[in-house]
């Protein structure tokens, strides 16, 4: 009878102790991003770059000798989605960091959450300034929406050398609003803001803002948005005529695919530029497009850079504890990386330059690389 | 063998109040030491939040849409509403007030000042307007509210609204839902109740008999959009941010097509709908794509072949739910009976 | 020129060509009202698909087809899937309450557009310049030439209809199917085959708008048609819902209105106005501008 207990008891503890905690043979990072939907093609870059720096990782011996595992959900660029892909990552896969969300949005919703549960976080693209405001535990690799502006009006300003500057933005979209009202606080103490005129989401007519942006002194015009709405409004101010240089921020990337003619001449800021001769981004290219099929946008370098900054920092802890990474991820120095460098100020913003880009023939030509402190 | 044969259960209809009062408190006890024991993850505690927040969503424009008949398909409008105005006046108040369920109470409660003005603004000139106008205009107040939401400065715009005190907890969402629901159950067996369902089945007849049209269609639209306005309430405190995106025609058609499946103008039905719809997605991530399509395909063929939805206009009774089964496992044991009967050549005893 | 005169008829302009295209649309919405009684949430997507059926012959086959071509397949096609829809999925409902039929025809526009969704993929596609965009100029000012063919065919399409609609044997039955439906069918005209014919020249119409539509505004994607198609709806009502000369007034006056709100006082306001057009409308003259008051019975 004795035997038959301590065996039933030995047996629920082994059970008891499995199901407590997955254990720890693999290194679980976590993403989220829109995978399905009008803006799919960001999250699947995301998950793509992410993936990619977890292949090599895994080739080169994994992090602290541990596979590394990938494992992605769909935040359908929802929030209340991208909360749900969020506790089930932490609850059910267990993840020890997060490299998402994707968007600001998602990530808001989220970031609540992750400082509850200290969960180190590092987002490869999400630019609100809010991400990061107040939590200790959360870093972005990208620039935000209020410095991507700053840095366009002083490159329009010094660069493109115009006065008098319209700007044509997206009132639906935080990003685009971001970057724009950072612009105009920037570029009011440099020029003159003739016109600020917004479109919607819904929009597809946006003839009625250009003629009054023609009929304006404006001698260019700054209109930070993503590609589809961009390059529909390219082309319709190519039919109109309009001849003054367009300027934009990191949604522009890939415009060229569909829209080269119309934005030929035209400039985007983003965090690198594919022909950067830099051996570092050669590679990444490379590889990317051999595993890919495409070219790498600059969300997917944002993602590979994110995953190897936590590996980095992972590594420099000796360990997978929170807080271990999380110290780690505070005195990161990783001067080698895709976009730039990877190096946080006490916000667990990184600080870093953009590089402004100018589309010649379907091509990215770097024209500059702007500070913008 | 013998066949059975079928008898419907009879279960005494005397202690039914009490009957629901404990599944219901069971239902709580189970859920919450789930919860706190930590077998249900906060995974699953969320999901149950937004299983009641789409409850009250969906019990809320059955009030509108099933008894009252007229077509709402802008309640997003009201939901975010209620989530904004409940999400400001937290962030005003929550330095002052450190207790998070008196928190809940008095945003909701504003919440549900803001919405009921909402609703009698919609609701007046729908006393005017038939069948598709009203749903038109509806349709179009949703996208107004919209509008505003994204181009005013107090609720972040398209930024969106941060800073929002998680403070729902599984407890303070079951309960406010089981309130909510309770409410309406009572108010539609009411003799106001019945009013409004007159005006459902004939309009111009209820009128000739006396039943004052203007006030149930306004008392329609005023309890479907402040009930609407506290659910927007709970999921801005469950999630702590708010976009305007959220709150667009796509959640509106989400909430609608829980009303339709469960049946236009039965509770249970609508309960039951929101469960699921709430849930399957969740539990089908992979088919996401799929999702709307197969919503909108469901719209389609529920009005083509069972426009009374999974209800109809009945409420659930576990009574005639148990007597389907048992008639139906009776006939399923007697074919089989007369099937081996006719196997073996005996004579059938009955 | 003065330049705010020159401003202001360029504006004008712009919306006279958003206004042909919301007209071609509205056209569509007010006939299968007037004869069936429906709001056809769907049309919106008859629209959008007509683009689409536009933009595959125009990328898809390996020659070089002139866009008269082009533009009559896709307004077949549509008109084949307008018919479609209605056989499918109103047909049944034509007894049934209000609300059903609503209810189906909310849901089959969402089917389309998840179709198309699933079909063609989200990403808005470049729709080729069937038609240039390069600008003519007339009277100092330039006008795109695609500007000059959407007003100049629409009003050519809106003539040919209500000739249709008047002087034919085909025309005059819609007259009276959508005036009395029994008693049309009582003097032995084919109801079925009349609503048939209201949908497929509804959808073609449709279509053409949405093959401009795609041109002038560069893409084609599958939720094209749900502003476009809400505001031809609201144009359709302004004009006096079940009246075609009403559809087409309602479908310039709101693109008048919306091109110089956007242009003059706000572009964030524009759509709440044209909203809030509606919901005076439906308030104040339910009928519409152009249409006749119409007691209920009992």
């Amino acid at each position: 009878m004795k035997k038959l207990l301590l065996i039933i008891l030995t047996l629920s503890f082994t059970l008891l102790l499995s199901a407590c905690n997955g254990v720890d043979d693999t290194v679980r990072l976590g993403t989220i991003g829109p995978l399905t939907g009008d803006y799919s093609m960001y999250g699947v870059s995301v998950k793509n770059g992410a993936q990619l720096a977890v292949d090599e990782l895994n080739e080169a011996g994994g992090i602290l000798g541990k596979t590394v595992e990938l494992i992605s959900y769909d935040s359908k660029g929802d929030p209340t989605e991208g909360v749900n892909a969020y506790n089930r990552l932490r609850d059910e896969d267990e993840i020890h960091a997060l490299i998402g969300g994707t968007f600001s949005g998602v990530t808001l919703a989220i970031k609540e959450l992750a400082v509850e549960d200290n969960m180190p976080v590092l987002t490869p693209t999400a630019t609100h300034p809010d991400v990061t405001l107040d939590a200790d535990n959360v870093f972005r690799a990208c620039y935000t929406d209020s410095y991507q502006g700053k840095v366009a009006a002083i490159f329009v300003d010094e660069t493109i050398e115009a006065e008098n500057v319209a700007v044509l933005y997206n009132r639906d979209d935080a990003y685009s609003e971001g970057l724009a009202l950072a612009f105009i606080e920037e570029f009011e103490s440099r020029g003159t803001v003739v016109e600020t005129l917004t479109f919607g989401a819904q929009d597809d007519d946006y003839s009625s803002l250009l003629t009054v942006i023609q009929a304006s002194s404006a001698e260019a015009v700054f209109l930070p948005g993503y590609v589809a709405e961009v390059g529909a409004i390219l082309t319709q101010a190519a039919a109109a005529g309009m001849e003054i240089p367009f300027i934009g921020g990191d949604g522009w990337d890939s415009i060229e695919v569909d829209y080269a003619d119309v934005a030929d001449g035209d400039y985007f800021g983003n965090h690198y530029a594919k022909t950067d001769e830099a051996e570092i981004v050669q590679n990444f290219v490379t590889n990317y497009i051999e595993e890919f099929g495409s070219s790498p946008t600059a969300l997917a370098a944002l993602a590979y850079d994110a995953v190897y900054a936590m590996a980095n920092a992972m590594e420099d802890a000796g360990s997978l504890d929170a807080d271990a990474i999380i110290a780690a991820l505070k005195d990161l120095d990783m001067t080698e990386a895709v976009t730039g460098s990877i190096k946080f100020d006490e916000n667990g913003d990184p600080i870093k330059s953009i590089t402004m880009i100018q589309i010649i023939d379907g091509e990215h030509v770097v024209v500059d690389k702007v500070e913008g402190n | 063998m013998k066949k059975i044969k079928y008898k419907p259960l009879k279960i005494s209809s005397k202690y039914g109040i009490l009957r629901i009062v404990i599944a219901i408190l069971a239902t709580f006890f189970i859920l919450n030491f789930l919860i706190n024991f930590g077998i249900l993850s906060r995974y699953y505690s969320t999901i149950l939040v937004f299983i009641c927040v789409f409850i009250i969503m969906a019990t809320s424009l059955n009030i509108a849409t099933g008894f009252l008949g007229q077509l709402v398909l802008g309640h997003a409008g009201f939901m975010a509403i209620g989530a904004y105005t409940a999400a400001l006046t937290a962030i005003a108040l929550k330095e002052i007030i450190t207790n998070d369920l008196l928190l809940f109470v008095i945003s909701a409660l504003a919440a549900v000042v803001t919405t009921a003005i909402a609703g009698l603004l919609v609701g007046t000139p729908a006393l005017r307007l038939r069948g598709d106008y009203l749903g038109i205009m509806t349709l179009g107040f949703g996208e107004i509210v919209k509008v505003i939401i994204t181009n005013l400065h107090i609720t972040g715009g398209a930024q969106g609204l941060t800073g929002i005190p998680r403070i729902m907890t599984f407890p303070i969402a079951f309960w406010t839902t089981v309130i909510i629901v309770a409410i309406i159950y009572l108010f539609m067996n009411s003799r106001h109740g019945r009013a409004i369902l007159s005006i459902r089945e004939d309009e111009i007849a209820s009128e000739s008999v006396g039943i004052n049209i203007t006030k149930y269609k306004i008392i329609g639209f005023v309890l479907a959009s402040l009930f609407g306005g506290v659910g927007g309430a709970m999921y801005a405190f469950q999630i702590g941010y708010l976009a305007p995106a959220t709150f667009g025609f796509i959640k509106s058609v989400e909430i609608f097509v829980i009303v339709v499946l469960g049946g236009m103008g039965s509770l249970s039905g609508a309960i039951m709908a929101a469960i699921f719809l709430t849930y399957l997605p969740e539990a089908l991530r992979e088919f996401e794509k799929y999702r709307l399509l197969l919503y909108s395909i469901l719209l389609i063929t529920t009005m083509l072949f069972r426009p009374q939805g999974l209800m109809g206009t009945k409420e659930f009774s576990l009574t005639k739910a148990l007597n389907k089964v048992i008639r139906s496992f009776v006939y399923v044991y007697n074919k089989f009976v007369s099937f081996f009967n006719k196997l073996f050549q005996k004579e059938s005893e009955y | 020129m003065n330049a705010d005169l020159e401003l202001f008829i360029r504006q004008l302009i712009n919306g006279l060509n958003t206004g042909s295209i919301y007209a071609l649309i509205a056209i569509g919405y007010t006939m299968v009202y007037g004869i069936i009684k429906l709001i056809n949430f769907a049309h919106g997507e008859i629209m959008m698909f007509g683009a689409y059926f536009a933009f595959l012959f125009a990328t898809t086959i390996p020659t070089d087809l002139p866009f008269l071509v082009i533009v009559i397949m896709a307004m077949v096609l549509a008109a084949l899937m307008g018919v479609a829809t209605e056989k499918i999925a109103y047909k049944r409902l034509r007894t049934a309450p209000r609300i059903s039929a609503l209810i189906t025809a909310i849901g089959m526009s969402l089917f389309l557009q998840n179709l198309a969704l699933l079909i063609f993929k989200p990403q808005p596609k470049v729709m080729p310049e069937l038609i240039s965009k390069k600008a003519i100029i007339i009277f100092g000012i330039g006008v795109p030439q695609i500007t000059l063919y959407t007003i100049g065919i629409s009003i050519l399409m809106m003539i040919i209809l209500s000739i249709f609609i008047k002087k034919t044997k085909a025309g005059k039955a819609m007259r009276a199917v959508s005036q009395d439906k029994d008693a049309a069918m009582l003097m032995g005209i084919n109801v079925d085959g009349i609503i048939s014919l209201t949908f497929a020249i509804g959808s073609a119409l449709g279509a053409l708008g949405g093959v401009f539509y795609s041109i002038a505004y560069t893409q084609v994607y599958p939720t094209m048609g749900v502003m476009p198609g809400l505001k031809a709806f609201i144009a359709a009502v302004f004009g006096g819902i079940g009246n075609v000369g009403g559809a087409m007034l309602g479908g310039y006056v709101i693109g008048i209105i919306e091109t110089m709100t956007k242009g003059y006082i706000s572009s964030r306001w524009a759509d709440a106005l044209v909203f809030g057009i509606l919901i005076l409308v439906l308030l104040f003259k339910p009928s519409g501008i152009l249409g006749k008051n119409v007691k209920e019975k009992v």
